[in-house]
């Protein structure tokens, strides 16, 4: 009896190594479920962030013009005031603002930008900062003091000063080649370029602990290639924390493409994105049309709260120290 | 009889967490009497740190005392509002921890600490608090403590630290002091002078001593009686000789067994096999009995109560007198 | 400590270069500085002639030697839409950034760190909730739409504050304060609260988690059981060592506050350095955006350098190794 209790620690710790490399089985391990159902909120926000995710696929079929499209728009149905005032009119379900443009089909097709240019830029600085990272820790010596000194003085400066200056520059080097196609890839560029930090100094942080392990010199040992070893054991490993910067990220990406647009440094008036009808709208409010900034406002607000409830919730969830 | 410094029956200590209620300690008693030193040994995860944090009050959610009483000469303070158990903490009960390297603040001079805590439990002016602490700092064996006193503490090494934690913990007089894990975390050559500071100062102040550890050689040359540590359960109690010498319960004779000696060279040191078990997962009738070597059935149904034997008390089946009764 | 000092110093040295290298890239290959100076019917040989004037034909290293000579005397050049020089139009809208971020800074501060406190000692109580809730809010809600909100509401609706400017300002030698009148601070409350708001959740959060990681360390376990009261372990022991990585965070942070101010000064149409810097990127005007990119380095890397040497004053345990290191 006694003796079968002793291989007990050898299989414990046996356990601890398959779990490392198991992070999707952990992640649907029963505690993260159990505190997904436990916060009520965070299971709003999901259902927030879904909608909104669903809205913007749906743009165009839930929409009663285009707003992009300037044939569609016709300036007779300019500033009317939503459809439960009473100046309302059909199907102006949020109104309309000074050039026609139904406030509600602007916002779809906003939301739209607002979230693939807010994607684009999370993948793009995920890509980036991964692979530096993964470079940074890898190597180390001189390729990881010039990447990381490069992260450090970054990460001194607000991402959404990066993000006008990337800005600024690829307009003085366009110039009047900049359409909006274009444009949206400057800023996919700007937001990318402003975000990788994080990503690149988590994975080279687990790198650099994986590298000087045991099992890394043993796997080496017995022949296996050392990069293959970290992709295998490292990635998995920082797949959590990635996750939780790139929902927290995505938020601040679409934080960061709206200031820009409502700065005019980002989406121009004739293909809007939250940001630019918010730019709009603004200056409006003194004429007591409200709801010209007032919807896009709210949305961009929940859109953000929804996602940022969505990391913090995910950012607990995945630190074994909170629980 | 005279009555004991600390008096402890039947505790039990819980840990509520969301998927069970763990017993981290589960009904146990003892006494120290004046100027004793108890020692209080077993494996981590024994409960010995649980049952002196219990005693000082000092036992937060989830956890919490659930049953048993606990004495301060002669008067109960398990179930005392906060603010009343916080004045006899450092006051008429000194604690020690682990590791002196973080018992102290970074931040603050010792001088500071002491003076602080000196005037917390005492009318003493400041710099009345203040020449006392410098004597305390003297009585602990600190080298030109007028000097010292006003150092921070990462200026000390890691024995001088545990002598001001030690300083700080005696600084009101207290009736008890408990010393949990006092060494461990402290080199070899620096264990036995703080081990015999702490003995010198319960002695010359009728000090009461609870001296948590998990090594058994300070046990025998500190301890006047020791206490025994399982699973939350007080394996075996008795004076530190006869336990040493001549330990009953299977457990005890386990960790005798294993602490080398000058004279046993011929004789291998016994291996306990297997580990203690988790909180969670701990077996009905004696928690011992997956690794006792005498087991036999009522050990797997029927919890063991102390028995006395002598000096000693032992909670194991094996002495009691109906063995088989109850299985 | 003085070697301390000056590693720190040339690294801050460093970095300016790094910043210079990249603005003066902006400056001269960012689209042809000629063609922001001349009309498009110049012709060509007059183009040369201010080519060569400019000095655009020397060799990129002498180019760049004589932009960081100047740039180390404030000379950033001549606003492309302004045409006045860009040191002046700067200094002239500084005054304006400083008092705007170092009031939204110390409102940050007061209140972050008292929300702070509150919440990490009070967890479980409505108040902490909702402090919890505003500062998800914040960190959530753009600064723009913060400043809207504000604007609609004490502005146009109640009309108690103005929505734009910076009030009657008077002036002190260089500096134009805002801060010695009625119409001047009324101007100042929104836009401080706006900028400070989202430093002021972070603020809150960062004393809120720290408290609670310095209540969990062994020294305030030994504090109590030392028998200390709550006060004293919580407002001197938990918060003293609260507070030394919260101020480092602050004091880094007034850096992006400045940086910040863009948006807020845009919505507030605050006449400082940010407006002028969004106007330079919407009308792409060059040396304006390379300036500005090397004052707020300037700025960030100054604020660097004292908070580094200021936490080795505040933390003794640095002090002294920094101290033998040296």
């Amino acid at each position: 009896m006694s003796d079968a209790v002793v291989p007990h620690r050898n299989q414990d710790s046996a356990q601890g190594a398959r779990v490392g490399a198991g992070w999707f089985r952990r992640a649907l391990d029963s505690d993260i479920f159990y505190s997904f159902r436990r916060s009520k909120l965070t299971v709003v926000a999901a259902v927030i962030t879904a909608l909104f995710f669903l809205l913007a696929i749906f743009a165009s079929w839930l929409a009663v013009q285009n707003p992009f499209d300037p044939a569609q728009l016709q300036l007779l149905n300019s500033r009317i005031s939503p459809l439960w005032t009473a100046d309302g009119q059909s199907p102006f379900l949020l109104g309309t603002d000074e050039q026609g443009r139904d406030v509600f089909s602007a916002i779809l097709y906003g939301l739209r930008i607002s979230l693939a240019v807010g994607l684009a830029g999370v993948v793009f600085a995920g890509a980036l900062g991964i692979g530096l990272g993964l470079i940074a820790g890898y190597f180390g010596g001189a390729v990881d003091g010039v990447i990381m000194r490069i992260a450090d003085v970054q990460l001194t400066f607000p991402a959404i000063l990066i993000a006008l200056l990337i800005n600024g520059v690829a307009k003085s080097l366009l110039g009047n080649k900049l359409d909006e196609t274009s444009t949206l890839g400057v800023l996919v560029i700007a937001i990318g370029l402003s975000f990788w930090v994080q990503y690149a100094r988590t994975v080279r942080g687990s790198v650099m602990v994986e590298k000087n392990k045991d099992y890394v010199a043993a796997a080496q040992l017995i022949g296996l290639p050392a990069p293959k070893i970290m992709l295998r054991h490292v990635l998995p490993n920082t797949m959590g924390p990635i996750l939780v910067i790139a929902t927290i990220n995505l938020a601040l990406a679409i934080i960061t493409e709206a200031t820009l647009s409502f700065l005019g440094a980002g989406m121009p008036d004739t293909m809007p994105s939250l940001g630019t009808l918010i730019r709009i709208g603004n200056n409006y409010l003194f004429a007591g049309e409200w709801w010209i900034v007032a919807f896009p406002g709210i949305a961009l607000a929940g859109l953000i709260l929804s996602i940022n409830l969505l990391g913090d919730w995910l950012r607990d969830a995945l630190n074994p120290k909170l629980r | 009889m005279t009555q004991p410094v600390l008096s402890v029956r039947n505790l039990e200590v819980e840990f509520v967490t969301r998927r069970a209620t763990l017993r981290a300690i589960n009904g146990v008693s003892f006494d120290i009497a004046r100027g004793e030193v108890l020692g209080v040994v077993g494996e981590s995860g024994a409960g010995k740190s649980v049952t002196g944090l219990a005693v000082i009050g000092l036992i937060d959610p989830p956890g919490r005392i659930s049953a048993g009483e606990i004495e301060l000469s002669g008067t109960r303070i398990d179930h005392l509002p906060p603010e009343q158990i916080r004045r006899i903490r450092g006051k008429r009960i000194g604690m020690i921890f682990q590791d002196p390297l973080t018992s102290l603040n970074p931040l603050y001079r010792i001088g500071d600490q002491i003076v602080e805590t000196i005037r917390t439990h005492t009318n003493l002016t400041e710099t009345a608090a203040r020449k006392r602490a410098i004597d305390l700092l003297a009585e602990v064996g600190i080298p030109a403590p007028e000097k010292r006193i006003d150092g921070y503490p990462h200026e000390f090494s890691g024995g001088m630290r545990q002598r001001v934690v030690i300083a700080l913990a005696i600084c009101a007089e207290p009736e008890l002091i408990i010393a949990d894990e006092p060494t461990t975390a402290l080199d070899v050559s620096v264990q036995a002078q703080i081990i015999a500071l702490i003995k010198r100062l319960g002695r010359d102040h009728g000090t009461a001593v609870m001296l948590v550890t998990h090594d058994m050689g300070v046990i025998a040359e500190t301890c006047d009686r020791v206490a025994v540590m399982y699973s939350g359960r007080i394996a075996e109690i008795g004076p530190v000789q006869e336990v040493v010498r001549n330990p009953l319960h299977p457990y005890a004779k386990g960790l005798m067994g294993a602490i080398p000696t000058l004279a046993g060279e011929d004789k291998r040191l016994v291996q306990i096999p297997g580990s203690m078990p988790r909180l969670s997962a701990i077996p009905p009738g004696c928690p011992f009995n997956p690794r006792c070597a005498f087991v036999f059935d009522r050990c797997r149904v029927d919890r063991p109560e102390p028995i006395r034997q002598g000096t000693q008390a032992v909670a194991c089946h094996l002495f009691d007198p109906v063995k088989e009764t109850a299985a | 400590m003085l070697a301390f000092t000056l590693r720190r110093m040339l690294q801050a040295i460093g970095v300016m270069l790094a910043v210079g290298v990249i603005a003066f890239s902006m400056f001269r290959f960012a689209g042809d500085p000629v063609n922001q100076i001349v009309s498009i019917d110049t012709s060509a040989a007059e183009r040369a002639s201010i080519r060569q004037s400019l000095g655009l034909d020397d060799p990129v290293l002498v180019q760049f030697a004589r932009y960081f000579i100047d740039a180390v005397q404030f000379k950033f050049g001549v606003s492309y839409q302004f045409r006045l020089p860009v040191s002046s139009l700067l200094m002239e809208r500084l005054p304006a950034t400083l008092e705007l971020a170092i009031c939204a800074t110390l409102f940050a501060m007061v209140a972050g760190i008292l929300m702070g406190v509150y919440s990490a000692l009070r967890r479980d109580t409505v108040l902490a909730k909702l402090f919890q809730a505003v500062s998800l809010i914040g960190i959530s809600l753009p600064t723009f739409l913060i400043g809207i909100l504000l604007i609609y509401l004490f502005a146009v609706t109640l009309g108690w504050l103005p929505s734009f400017g910076r009030g009657e300002v008077v002036k002190l030698g260089w500096w134009t304060t805002g801060l010695l009148t009625v119409s001047g601070l009324k101007a100042l409350i929104m836009p401080a609260i706006t900028l400070g708001l989202f430093q002021m959740t972070l603020i809150m959060r960062l004393v809120r988690a720290e408290m609670l990681e310095v209540l969990r360390t062994d020294y305030i376990r030994f504090a109590r059981a030392r028998g200390l009261t709550t006060r004293a372990i919580h407002f001197g022991h938990a918060l003293k060592n609260t507070l030394v990585p919260v101020i480092t965070v602050a004091g880094l942070q007034f850096g992006s506050v400045i940086a910040f101010s863009i948006i807020t000064e845009t919505v507030f149409q605050w006449p400082g350095m940010g407006l002028l810097f969004v106007q330079a990127v919407q009308n792409v005007d060059i040396p304006i955006m390379a300036a500005y990119l090397l004052m707020v380095s300037l700025i960030f890397v100054t604020i660097n350098l004292v908070v580094d040497i200021l936490y080795t004053v505040v933390d003794p345990r640095l002090r002294s190794t920094v101290g033998r290191a040296s």
